[in-house]
């Protein structure tokens, strides 16, 4: 193994002691996280959804599992799974959509895991819909959903690329609101001009934690940002050798 | 904890965990197993993607059934995408005919979606500019959303010469340089760096069955 290599082993086991560390630690504890507005929105567009019998639109991108995106998706999933819980008593399931074989089976999965499709209305297998396996087909196979459905509010997270702005423009016309996030640089530029509430970098990862926390994901938040200042130091302790010329 | 969630659990742990670790130590065995779980994850990979397409013609055929609005396009869908599939595996996707499709069809479509985006994106900049009470769009008109304009703005004209003037000379030698290789290329690998420690504290709950993306979680009461 090369020193990169035993680097990035030394950092995911860093990460997992400090993570399985934290959550043990805090396991009782409220969490208290910075507040991003988004989130709160999104919890009253989840409310509003329940009460008013519309369906929630959760977009889970064209990125698949076997790709180096995977961890945009598995993200989306999560919040798949926790808003169908939270809309448990609403006679709409939400509708998802995506781009891949994989991530279509394991949306459905969630959809049917939750209490909503085991207890109320019963499962639906076409909640949860690929509808197209490239970046564009994808987008225009999700727009009739946010246009045809009865959608009051769209949640856009996984890997999505330019085509995004697509599905922002519907939702404005459709004069529904927008939470979204991508891992895509391009993506994350578009969605700050056009949609409603943007998550930017690592936001989007942070989203299972802001709807309903637990220990696990608190402490996956913090050890992000000791991992950060860890890094900020590595690279300002790099900065200063170079400059007195020892590297 | 039902059984089966357990197994499900162990099972997919397990199979991370093996992955993981015969990517950093180069133990024979452990490497060996790794290449082979990846080898079955291609595998089912594909099956996924067809169970997907079964998805797609259930949506579309129930349209029909249901003579929803659209249900021209469902049909339309359904044609086109059973004779890909009937062509496709007759001929082969190497075969002349099978590039003719995709040359002559889904890449003047998929060319013209982009087209679009110019206009949606031009029109989502115009949006930035306007007061939120009547877009609808929150936080805009501060100083962030002020820089953003004219960073682009800048860019734009930095890169694409202008008519009867040509290249705008201080900006495209010094400025957009600057804006592109100093403060954007600063500003991406900040985000990059976010966006991998997402990537990897992710992975971790996974592994360490905080999030389940597989199966019920019996911790919020599934069956």
């Amino acid at each position: 193994m090369n020193w990169i290599g035993l680097a990035g082993f030394g950092l995911v086991i860093l990460s997992a002691i400090l993570m399985a560390g934290l959550a043990f630690l805090r396991r009782k504890s409220t969490p208290a996280f910075r507040e991003i507005p988004a989130f709160a929105r999104l919890r009253k567009a989840i409310s509003l959804a329940v009460e008013e019998g519309s369906r929630l639109h959760i977009s889970l991108g064209r990125g698949g599992l076997t790709t180096p995106q995977s961890a945009a998706e598995l993200a989306g999933l999560e919040m798949l799974r926790r808003i169908a819980e939270l809309t448990s008593a609403s006679d709409r399931p939400p509708v998802a959509t995506s781009g891949d074989g994989a991530v279509t089976i394991l949306s459905q999965d969630a959809l049917l895991a939750s209490e909503q499709t085991a207890l109320s209305t019963g499962y639906d297998a076409t909640a949860a819909r690929l509808t197209g396996l490239t970046p564009f087909s994808y987008a225009a196979g999700a727009l009739p959903v946010m246009q045809d459905e009865n959608v009051s509010a769209n949640v856009l997270m996984g890997n999505f690329g330019v085509e995004v702005a697509l599905l922002t423009d519907t939702a404005e016309r459709e004069n529904t609101s927008t939470l979204a996030g991508s891992d895509n640089l391009s993506a994350q530029a578009i969605l700050y001009a056009s949609a409603q509430d943007p998550l930017i970098g690592e936001e989007l990862y942070a989203a299972g934690a802001y709807i309903k926390a637990r220990p696990f994901h608190t402490a996956s938040l913090t050890t992000q940002d000791i991992l950060r200042w860890l890094i900020v130091i590595g690279i300002l302790v790099g900065a200063l050798l170079k400059l007195a010329g020892v590297l | 904890m039902k059984l089966k969630g357990l197994f499900s659990a162990v099972i997919a742990i397990a199979t991370g965990l093996i992955v993981l670790v015969g990517y950093f130590v180069e133990i024979p065995i452990l490497v060996n197993l790794r290449i082979t779980i990846l080898n079955w994850v291609i595998i089912l990979a594909a099956v996924a993607l067809f169970v997907g397409l079964f998805n797609l013609l259930a949506v579309h055929a129930d349209k029909i059934r249901n003579k929803e609005k659209g249900g021209i396009y469902s049909l339309i869908l359904i044609f086109s995408l059973l004779t890909t599939l009937i062509l496709g595996l007759w001929l082969r996707p190497d075969h002349a005919l099978m590039a003719l499709i995709f040359t002559a069809i889904q890449l003047p479509v998929e060319t013209s979606l982009m087209a679009m985006l110019v206009v949606t994106l031009t029109y989502a900049s115009i949006r930035l500019l306007r007061p939120a009470q009547y877009t609808g769009l929150r936080r805009r008109n501060n100083l962030i959303s002020i820089i953003f304009l004219v960073t682009a703005l800048l860019i734009l004209l930095g890169t694409a010469p202008v008519p009867f003037i040509g290249s705008v000379p201080i900006l495209g030698d010094l400025i957009r340089p600057f804006i592109v290789q100093v403060l954007a290329a600063a500003g991406a690998r900040g985000i990059l760096i976010g966006v991998a420690l997402g990537s990897l504290t992710t992975g971790l709950r996974v592994l360490f069955g905080a999030d389940r993306p597989y199966g019920s979680d019996p911790s919020r009461g599934g069956k």
